[in-house]
Order: C-alpha cells, then structure tokens, then sequence
C-alpha cells in the first residue's frame, strides 16, 4: 500500500468527484445533486435552448421555487398578484417541463426554501458536491456535503454537464471548544466566528467547523452554522458526519433506505478529517465566551454581544475602516456609545434558509409563550417550508404565536431579502434571524439587526433589542 | 462570451470596502430579462435617490468618471449574494475590469464568465491608484490581459496574476460549456464507474 497523506473531510469529497484534471489544476469536479429556483434560472435555460443543449441529468436535479413567491394567500402561480413573481414562477414551471428536471410546486406541501427542503426530503446527504444558484447553498455543509453557491453560468454549466470546472479551495478549521452557555444557540456561535475573522476572513477557504461546541450542536444548528459560511467570505462550510447525522438522514423520503443505507453510513464513516490532516488556517474559539449577539452595522462582522454598545468610529486607527464604520452608525441611525438594549424596533422576521426550521420556531415560541408582540411592532414567522410549518402546527406553535400576536405566514425566502412583497419601509429597524444586514437587504432604507429565533422573540416582547436571558428570570 | 485581450478605460474610484452584490444590483430587479440589461439598475440605491434623480455625489455621476469602463474598488468587492447579475450590471453599463484588494469569491468566478476582469492588486498599490484617480485628471486605466499589466495613471505599471486556464478562456472568448463538452468521454466513463461504487446516491422513488 503506498503511504497517503492524510487528509481533510474536503480533501475527500473533493478527490472522490474529480472527473479530470487539467495541467493548471482546474478541475472538471462531478456534481451530485443540483437544486435549481426561480430567480437565478431563467437565463441558465435559455442559454441551453439557444445552444440546443438538454439537460444531463434530470435525476440529479430538483426544481423549486423559494425566493420571490407570497407568504399569505398562497395560490397557483396565474393567481400571483405580483406581475415579477408570477412571470418567475411560472417561467421556471415552463422550463422545468421542457427540459423535463423534477419540480416541487408551490402548492405542495414539500415546497420551501430550497436550503431547508434539501436536508429535510433526504435529497442532500452527505459525502455529496451540492450546487445551487445561491450563496447560502453552504447550509448542506453541515451533512458533510461539499455544497456552494455558483452564478447563473455556472447553473447553466451544471445542468450541461453535470459538472463545474473549479480549483480547490483551500482547508481552514474553525474549532469551539467547550460549550455553549444558557441563552445562546448555533446562531450566536456564527455571529460571533464572523466577528472574529469578518466577512473576507475565509475567502478563498472551505471551512470545517469542528470542536466540542460544533458536535453537541443539533442538525439544525449545524445548518445554521455552515449556512452563514459565506457572510465568513468562505463558499462553504462543512462539518463532519456522525451519529447525530447519519440519525437525522435515516427514513427521509429521498435518502438511500435499508441495505443502501448501511452502505452509504460505512462511506459516509470514512469522511472525517484524517488525524493529522493540514490546514491552511486555523482558528479556535471558547463557546463559553460566545454571549447572544446582534449586529449593530450593516456588515455581518459589524456584530456585538447584546451586553455591547455601539462602536465610536473615532477609536478606528485605520482611515478607510473608520469611514466605514462612520457611514453604518449614520446608516442605522445610531449613536456611539448607545447600549444594544436601547435600540427600539419595529419589525420582527423570524425565518430564512438560516433560521427557518422548527427547532427555530420551538425556540421563538417558546420565548412567546404566555408574552404578548409589543404594542406598535409587526412580527412574522414565515416557516421554511410546508412540512415545517405543518409540524410547527402539529406541535401547536403556531397558536402560541398567533395568541402573542405574530403573523403566521407561508414558506418563503421572504423578508431575507426584500425580493417578495414582505419589505422592511425606509427607516424600519427589524430584528431578524435571516444572515445579511446589508443596507437595502430588507427593503431600501430598512435597518436589519441579525440575531438568533429566540433573541428576536425576545424583541418582540419587549419592543427593543433585548437580552433573552433576562426574560427567561 | 466577448473576447478580453486589451483596455483603455475611464476608471472610476470606488474605495469602500465590502461593496456587496446587493448594492451592485438590488435584488427587486433580479426578475428582469437580461436581454433587458441591468446597467440601467446597476448600484440603483446609490447612484439614485428614491425618486429616480442621480446622486450627484456618487462616483459614477460625476462629469469626470463617465463611460467608465473600469471600476477601481476597496476589499471584498461583490461580496454577499451569488447573483450574477451584479456582473451582468456592470457589463452591461460598460464596465469590463474591476481592479480590487480581494474579491467575493463567487462574483470572481461569475466575472471570468462574462467576460469581465477582476484583477487583485496588494492594497497600497490600489490605494496608490485611488489616490491617483481621485484627483480627476488622469482617470484612464490601461489593461494589458496578455501581458498581465495594469498602466495607472502616470504612467504606472502593475504586473497582475490571472489563473493561466482563465485567461486563455478570456483571450478567446471562449464559454466554459463548450470547453467541458470536449471532455464528454471521461465524464461519461466517470459516471459510470461512480454510480457503481455509489448505488445509494440514485434518487429513489
């Protein structure tokens, strides 16, 4: 047997897809499961038609819409309001019939986010390369899969050739060590890796989250964790598969079952990280110093403990950061030295391929329970999918949260980004569990504070930014 | 996809850093045709007020930077969402070469597919080229993609490293499908070897 260096969980996934190798190390990297949506699409399947091409593999390929379809009075897509949102819709329909790639329609039940669907139906497992035509397609990352965002050419690539030419990434392990204190969940473990290596700290990287923190987290923390990878600069997240993964898959609708099961968990076994593994960069942090967080700018590095106040730009050496700093305070309308706590809002999201699951809408609910929406603030909950939201409504959650005063919407990307009706009007301040503050993100002129389900429940009790372990005394 | 051999541009400064895709081109637009273009939207919150009048203080509306056709940026341009629209935008306004810091990693790859440069510069040499520009009286930037240079104004050269695989699509105009389509023979021996060893990846029912 010839000595083989070891190697890193993304190492593996990488070797075992590389179809070929060209002299300058671009690779032709095989792709497993290609998830395909409304908005990034239309010019991928027009490309093909004009150069009479088909799709490779339909059976690789699910369609869905996600990002720019109704949260309330979900009906067939002629019966879409909105002149954009029909055209896409019915657009993708039209295309997923004529290159005949299977598709979940908006009135079916299994319709969501496309990066909550995934995991949830079985269709994304791990050991896989997962592509989709948007950035947060890292969120598979957390089954051990090599998932990434990719452009409009590159989903008109994959659906050519069940393939993309890419150079590998390079490995950086983020270890939490210890564990998460009361009162804060896999969201505050994101913020606070962003805060610490910002949002260009992993260009260039894959990054594999591990430690102690990272594997007593649950799938759905796990998700939310490789989901905001890219606000980290990186194009994917990864951790690797265990006992709590290979549990989470067994019986989903689209994962291997029985004989083919035991099969895929002796491979999906041989994935992790080989001791002694390298890695470009590493960065190890203590969960016990990770407090709830909240962002106070409009970059996702621009993040505090919920215990913080606003930065005073004045204290920046560098000359280009301070002007940063100085445009997002003005932008949020914020003054320096202002506790988190003080800020006041005026809306409340919780959902988005981040936070859009049940265990999120558990933990909204039940901060909620028993506590009333603050006078004067619109709160929503728009699940991540039907079967979500038909379990949330099995559990009775979304009583509890109709009964405080949130609004109980249909599964949509929604308020993440401001593509659909839900927008935030200029000058609304919205604690939200969706993953960028940018300006505009939630509509022009709106001002997103990021924060976990349970924190922005805590806002919608209280009105303002608050610390959700006060409200639990 | 246009070929990129040689460009001399109008550049415009724009030395804020993390200028993200969602400022590039706000996602309301993203359901346009391309065949619409996009330039007309491209940086629409900044570059407009909410009535549709120009800021006159952004870069792109200044007499000095019109018909820019390079775009001199702070670290982390086109970070954020994967849409390629942001490059369509700038494409379609006129905008060929972006010199910057750092990139966004998935506006870096969608940029080589449409024809668009994105060159990385160590930081003070893209200070140095902000600083320049700023003065608004040479703003004319000279790429070289064959030679790997950047010609400031004044007359300084930056050598600039580009993926070799990369560059020859560029210089050819040449998209990435058909490249790949050439390799239809070990793709089709790949699948067949990989869906013998991974029965459990076929989608049942």
């Amino acid at each position: 047997m010839p000595e083989t260096k070891p190697r890193t969980l993304f190492d593996k996934i990488w070797d075992s897809h590389v179809v070929e190798r060209l002299p300058d190390g671009t690779c032709i990297l095989y792709i497993d499961r290609h998830l395909v949506h409304e908005v990034t699409s239309p010019q991928a399947f027009e490309g093909l038609r004009m150069a009479g091409r088909k799709v490779r593999r339909p059976d690789a390929t699910i369609a869905v819409a996600d990002h720019n379809i109704p949260t309330v009075g979900r009906r067939d897509p002629a019966g879409i309001k909105e002149e954009d949102s029909r055209i896409q819709v019915q657009t993708l329909e039209a295309n997923v019939a004529e290159f005949g790639v299977p598709y979940i329609p908006i009135m079916d039940k299994r319709q969501g986010i496309v990066h909550i669907i995934g995991p949830e139906l079985g269709i994304s497992l791990p050991g896989m390369t997962i592509v989709c035509g948007d950035s947060h397609t890292s969120t598979h990352g957390a089954l051990g899969a090599l998932a990434f965002g990719i452009g409009t050419s590159e989903v008109e690539h994959v659906l050519a050739t069940q393939s993309l030419l890419q150079k590998p990434a390079k490995n950086m392990l983020i270890q939490v060590e210890g564990s998460l204190p009361f009162g804060t969940s896999a969201k505050d473990m994101v913020l606070a890796i962003i805060g610490r290596i910002g949002t260009a700290g992993g260009t260039g990287h894959v990054i594999e989250y591990a430690g102690e923190a990272v594997r007593a987290l649950d799938m759905a923390g796990r998700m939310t964790v490789c989901n905001m990878s890219i606000e980290a600069g990186a194009r994917a997240g990864l951790i690797a598969p265990d006992e709590t993964t290979f549990a989470y898959v067994k019986g989903r609708p689209h994962a291997p079952k029985g004989e083919a099961f035991e099969q895929a968990v002796a491979y999906w076994r041989t994935l992790p990280s080989d001791p002694g593994a390298s890695y470009d960069t590493r960065v190890v942090l203590n969960g016990a110093d990770i407090a709830p967080m909240v962002t106070w700018g409009t970059s996702p590095e621009a993040v505090v403990p919920i215990t913080g106040t606003v930065p005073d730009p004045a204290n920046e050496p560098d000359a280009e950061k301070r002007a940063q700093l100085q445009r997002m305070v003005e932008y949020m309308a914020l003054t320096p030295g202002q506790k988190m706590t003080d800020l006041p809002i005026d809306v409340v999201f919780i959902g988005s391929c981040t936070n859009g699951r049940i265990e999120d809408i558990r933990a909204a609910a039940e901060v909620m329970r028993g506590r009333k929406v603050a006078p004067g603030v619109q709160a929503m909950v728009v699940p991540g999918s039907g079967l979500v939201k038909e379990q949330a409504e099995q559990e009775g959650l979304h009583r509890i949260l109709l009964e405080a005063g949130f609004e109980w919407r249909d599964p949509c990307c929604s308020m993440c980004l401001g593509m659909n009706p839900d927008k935030l009007t200029p000058g609304q301040r919205c604690a939200s569990t969706s993953n960028r503050n940018f300006e505009g993100r939630q509509g022009p002129g709106g001002r997103t504070h990021l924060v976990s389900p349970a924190m922005a429940a805590a806002a919608a009790a209280t009105g303002r930014l608050a610390d959700v372990r006060e409200l639990g005394r | 996809m246009k070929p990129f051999r040689s460009l001399d541009a109008v550049a415009a400064p724009m030395g804020t850093p993390n200028i993200d895709t969602d400022q590039i081109i706000p996602a309301r637009y993203l359901w346009r045709s391309k065949a619409d273009g996009y330039g007309m939207h491209l940086f629409q919150d900044l570059r407009f007020a909410a009535d549709g009048t120009p800021r006159e203080e952004f870069v792109l509306n200044q007499p000095a930077y019109a018909n820019a056709g390079i775009i001199v940026a702070g670290r982390n341009f086109g970070c954020g969402s994967s849409r390629e629209a942001a490059v369509w935008a700038l494409s379609d306004y006129g905008v060929r070469c972006v010199i910057a810091p750092s990139f966004g990693d998935i506006f870096y790859n969608n940029s080589f597919k449409n024809g668009l440069l994105p060159i990385v510069l160590p930081p003070e040499r893209v200070a140095a080229l902000l600083a320049a520009l700023d003065r608004k009286q040479d703003v004319r930037i000279e790429i070289d993609l064959q030679a790997q240079t950047v010609t400031g104004p004044g007359g300084t050269v930056d050598h600039f490293e580009v993926d070799p695989f990369r560059k020859q699509l560029l210089l050819e105009g040449m998209d990435d499908i058909a490249f790949t389509l050439r390799h239809t023979e070990q793709m089709a021996a790949f699948e067949t070897e990989y869906d013998r060893a991974a029965p459990w990846l076929a989608v049942p029912g």
